[in-house]
């Protein structure tokens, strides 16, 4: 009987671990439901672009002490995959995004109810902080001797990187193309590449263990950040409260310290 | 998948008593229906009618061959260290097999991108090994194909691992015993007796191995990095195309998911099941 059974029982764990591979990298959206509390009336889910993550989670406890019993929960990741779990039914209130491209993917499922530019970010060349490659400009990148990573063309980070770059007239070919801007600046901070082109905002963030490296065509390819309260909103109206509360002067305030421009 | 049925059925190996007890049936069938439901879905919002246009892109053909290659290198791999590994786990005895033994494992429940950064800690350009391999044989393994066969074998390894150790555990021990008062050294036991013993282990964990390694996403994107031809495989081209373009990373599914039923079921006849 076993003798029988053997080349059948193998052809399952093994088609299992090949979909349990892929599932392995696990986006994140399961965790937001996750953590929703079990009433949902007191809580506001919001789904936001992977560099929003320091301003936001600041901004969500300024929600919190000011709407006392209210508990904001955030996913951040990237806007195209967050727009793509909003999309397929995710229980979101809010979205921020870092693109209009990827908030018009919510829009057109008219599930985003009035989209409002918040703020907008500029991209910077990011490099190690001994600068081991002694990057200047944007044109050191194309030098076949320096190691770049760029975010992929499918994310917004990548899609202004391919604009910046055409704007300058230069070719750059990147040893990787990474999956968000957060994974970008990793290959940076741990010293695996030479230059990364990421956001002014995520240098920051990094508190000093990356350099930031201003260049003039960054000019033309500036990053609009659109927010929007959803219009399935299990949190109803305290999604647009959360909307208003990043538009307020103090959202302002909160974004400006943290690199972000005013639209 | 249908080659089993074609064969002349057994009766007599249908187990001792007739009809099958429906307290094993019933969570059969559901953990069955588990498992095979998500690839119909899979298979029912497959865009059809562009099927074979997206199929032909350059892109995805190279993706793929870089997958096959990666995996089998990795398991390849695999089998010239794991086996030995899991020989030593299963008759050696000194202290502290029980901590090796575990470590060992930690690749199964560590999250794939932990261990992506791991490696990179480690043969990274500043990592403690990278930089030693880089000042005295200028290798790099970040951001290569190579790197991608690393980061597949340190996730996949401990699955090859596992089964053999298993194996060897559940082997007979009269037979090297009886080997070794005829005189046999170790070394020709292991090879003429335990090994073609635990045969039908090491085919089992080598099956499951490729076939980790075939799906491996985490670490393979944390520590090689994603680029098309070079660390881009088929896992890492449907996680990007699934920002953009949902259609094309079912595309992009199914023909990785086609073509690894298509090599196991090939296989399974051939050299995994037995006389």
């Amino acid at each position: 009987m076993f003798r029988r059974l053997r080349p059948r029982v193998l052809a399952v764990p093994a088609a299992l671990a090949l979909v349990c591979g892929l599932a392995a990298c696990g986006t994140g959206a399961s965790d937001a439901r996750a953590s929703r509390s079990p009433g949902g009336s007191g809580s506001v889910t919001v789904f936001a672009a992977a560099s929003l993550t320091g301003t936001f989670t600041e901004l969500g406890k300024a929600f919190e002490s000011a709407n006392p019993g209210t508990k904001v929960t955030f996913n951040f990741g990237s806007s195209a995959t967050l727009a793509q779990q909003i999309v397929q039914g995710a229980p979101a209130d809010v979205f921020a995004a870092a693109s209009p491209a990827t908030m018009k993917t919510v829009a057109d499922a008219s599930l985003a109810g009035n989209p409002t530019t918040f703020a907008r970010n500029e991209l910077q060349i990011a490099v190690p902080a001994d600068n081991p490659a002694k990057v200047d400009g944007l044109a050191d990148l194309a030098d076949p001797k320096v190691k770049t990573a760029l975010c992929a063309e499918q994310v917004p980070c990548g899609a202004a990187a391919v604009k910046a770059l055409d704007a300058a007239g230069l070719k750059v070919t990147p040893v990787t193309l990474e999956q968000d801007v957060k994974a970008t600046l990793t290959k940076v901070e741990l010293g695996e590449v030479d230059a990364a082109l990421v956001y002014r905002t995520d240098v920051l963030a990094s508190g000093g263990k990356v350099k930031g490296i201003d260049f003039p065509e960054a000019d033309k390819a500036v990053n609009d950040y659109p927010i929007a309260a959803l219009t399935k909103a299990p949190a109803g109206a305290q999604a647009q409260r959360f909307v208003d509360l990043v538009l307020s002067r103090q959202g302002r305030d909160v974004l400006t310290r943290a690199g972000f421009e005013a639209p | 998948m249908t080659t089993t049925a074609a064969r002349p059925s057994r009766p007599q190996e249908r187990g001792p008593a007739g009809r099958l007890p429906w307290v094993l049936v019933l969570p059969a069938v559901i953990g069955m229906a588990f498992l095979v439901l998500p690839l119909a879905g899979l298979l029912l919002r497959a865009p059809w009618s562009t099927l074979a246009g997206r199929l032909a892109e350059p892109r995805v053909l190279e993706a793929l061959r870089l997958s096959l290659v990666t995996a089998t290198v990795a398991t390849l791999a695999c089998l010239l260290f794991g086996v030995p590994l899991a020989w030593l786990l299963a008759r050696a005895a000194f202290p502290g097999l029980r901590v090796v033994r575990a470590l060992v494992t930690v690749p199964l429940v560590l999250p794939p991108v932990v261990g992506g950064v791991a490696l990179l800690l480690v043969f990274g350009r500043r990592g403690l090994a990278g930089q030693w391999l880089e000042a005295a044989f200028g290798v790099s393994l970040p951001f290569t194909t190579a790197g991608v066969v690393a980061a597949e074998a340190f996730v996949a390894m401990p699955f090859l691992v596992i089964s053999v150790e298993g194996a060897l555990r559940a082997a007979d021990l009269r037979f090297e015993e009886a080997a070794a008062t005829l005189g046999a050294s170790r070394w020709t036991i292991f090879r003429r007796v335990t090994l073609p013993l635990v045969a039908p282990g090491v085919a089992a964990g080598t099956v499951l191995c490729w076939a980790r390694a075939l799906g491996e996403f985490g670490a393979t994107i944390t520590f090689a990095g994603n680029f098309p031809g070079r660390t881009q495989t088929m896992p890492l081209a449907v996680y990007l195309a699934l920002e953009t373009e949902p259609e094309a990373a079912i595309v992009l599914s199914l023909v990785l998911l086609a073509v690894s039923v298509i090599i196991l079921a090939g296989l399974r006849d051939r050299w995994v099941s037995g006389p």
